[in-house]
């Protein structure tokens, strides 16, 4: 689903290359969590599979497409198979619930009976039943993310990226939002998380993938956050 | 593709915006109104010079009993006199068709051509015209030679070249074409530096919504449409205004111009309106294009 193949990645205004010959593969339907202190590449990493930059050097495919030869025009059809999750949300503060997810549909040119078929059967899934027409202003941190993970999901893409999704949220609803992450993974989706979160890493025990300094350090199945550091 | 998302976004853009919004709608509109006016007054020279360049050039008055210049002695000539000058006139070389005026002609044309204006036209007496020869000259410009020859023949009142007296005007007229022209050009530049500034503050407003677009994989034209009919629909709003202010100026100054000196030639609502359309298309045109340009600086897809 996501191949990088020997990656580099140097930012013209950088010496220091951000990713250096990565080399990962990561099928369909798997969990990834993407593990590393802050500047070791996992934004970059995630900004290549939405070809927001462009690699330096080596290849990159998603979803069967080899993304030197997309064109263009093209890339919006790319980004509409794979959802984004991020740390802030990113919601409309101007719209309910219901239309913070019917726009990432209507700007896509989705027919309008389709959109009021499936935003509520996504808003029921990411566990927000009944707030459909609350403000993002008057939710809590955890249901703005809900929000958005509903948002990302509603196209139903083949992967979801997510950046620090509970980086701005308590321990405690966190786990709820893994709980959504999970459910979606489920349905067959392929999930790819950047996280700092430790404890969730190891609670959730899914593939690990360690950068650093724009290396992997590590990729292990069923991993914990870090050894390094005396994870759990 | 969803036209009433499209549009509801194209009004939420114009009215986040609204001071900027009203600001180039008045420009647009009177850098639109003043090319209009500009292309107008053209073609009013154009059309009456036309007219006027297979007219009389030169007219030469014949002395009669009300004629001041000394020479004429407050008689007219005997129609040997007229007869001689007649025969000179198409003896000379620039000439190419000589023809006489009799007072009476002269006194019918007039009152015909001042039937709007019943004052000026009870006031004509016959005789106040003199007899004359309307000459037409092979070349227009060739009028000197003529009039240093009939100026201060007997007989001869006065020689006027009448083509002078019409290109004082059509200087006057060019010169307002001109001005116009060159004050639209530079509202022309403002209206377009204020459709860039406008679609930028517009794209930086909306940034949050265009990164979303671009992010769930909204196609370019989808992102960037809204901001360029933004741009189009201020101008075609100004275009509006334009039209409204051009009939205005085809009433009021075209119009005018024609009734106080004697315009044979009007221009039509038809030339109107075609140059209301043609700078209404290109008003809107421009706007788009700029809005166009700007979306590719400050808007990344």
């Amino acid at each position: 689903m996501i191949h990088f193949d020997n990656v580099t990645k140097v930012y013209s205004n950088q010496g220091r290359p951000a990713l250096q010959g990565v080399n990962v593969a990561v099928e369909k339907g798997e969990f990834v969590f993407l593990v590393g202190p802050s500047g070791s590449g996992k934004s970059t990493f995630l900004r290549l599979i939405l070809k927001e930059e462009r690699p330096t050097q080596g290849g990159i495919h998603v979803a069967g497409k080899d993304l030197s030869r997309l064109t263009n025009w093209k890339i919006p059809h790319l980004r509409r198979r794979i959802g984004c999750v991020f740390q802030d949300f990113r919601l409309l503060p101007n719209k309910n619930v219901y239309e913070n997810v019917a726009f990432a549909l209507e700007v896509i040119g989705k027919p309008r009976r389709f959109i009021r078929k499936v935003v509520p059967e996504v808003i029921d899934l990411v566990g927000l039943e009944g707030k459909a027409h609350r403000m993002p202003d008057e939710l809590s941190g955890g249901e703005q993310q809900r929000v958005a993970i509903a948002r990302a999901f509603v196209n139903r893409p083949m992967i979801l990226l997510a950046d620090e999704p509970t980086g701005n949220i308590d321990p405690a609803t966190s786990i709820g939002i893994m709980k959504v992450l999970d459910r979606i993974n489920r349905t067959g989706t392929t999930v790819v998380m950047a996280t700092h979160d430790a404890a969730i890493v190891d609670a959730f025990r899914k593939r690990v993938v360690e950068l650093e300094d724009g290396r992997v350090v590590r990729d292990q199945s069923r991993g914990v956050y870090g050894q390094a550091y005396g994870g759990v | 593709m969803r036209v009433q998302f499209v549009f509801q976004e194209i009004w939420i853009g114009l009215r986040r915006n609204l001071t900027m919004t009203i600001a180039l709608v008045v420009t647009v509109a009177i850098a639109m109104a003043l090319f209009g006016t500009g292309v107008l007054l053209k073609m009013q020279v154009d059309k009456s010079n036309n007219y006027w360049s297979n007219k009389v050039e030169v007219s030469i008055y014949l002395c009669n009993k009300l004629s001041a210049n000394p020479t004429c002695k407050k008689t007219a000539p005997t129609a040997d006199q007229k007869s001689e000058i007649q025969k000179q006139l198409e003896s000379m070389p620039q000439v190419q068709k000589v023809t006489p005026e009799t007072a009476e002609q002269a006194y019918q044309r007039a009152k015909e051509q001042f039937k709007d204006s019943p004052g000026i036209a009870g006031s004509i007496q016959p005789g106040d015209i003199p007899d004359s020869f309307r000459v037409k000259l092979k070349d227009p410009k060739n009028f000197a030679a003529v009039v240093a020859q009939m100026q201060g023949r007997a007989g001869v009142d006065q020689v006027v070249n009448e083509r002078a007296i019409l290109e004082k005007f059509f200087k006057i007229l060019g010169g307002l074409q001109w001005a116009a022209l060159t004050i639209a050009a530079i509202q022309l530049i403002a209206a377009v530096l204020l459709v860039a500034n406008t679609i930028r503050l517009s794209a930086f407003n909306r940034r949050r919504e265009t990164g979303i677009m671009r992010l769930v994989g909204a196609s370019n034209i989808y992102i960037q449409l809204p901001f360029v009919l933004e741009g189009a629909i201020a101008g075609l709003v100004g275009g509006i205004f334009a039209a409204i202010l051009l009939s205005f100026s085809k009433v009021f100054l075209l119009g005018r111009l024609q009734k106080n000196l004697q315009f044979a030639t009007p221009l039509g609502w038809v030339d109107v309106t075609t140059v209301i359309v043609a700078s209404m298309c290109f008003g809107v045109l421009l706007c788009a294009l700029a809005s166009f340009l700007t979306l590719r600086r400050y808007l990344k897809i």
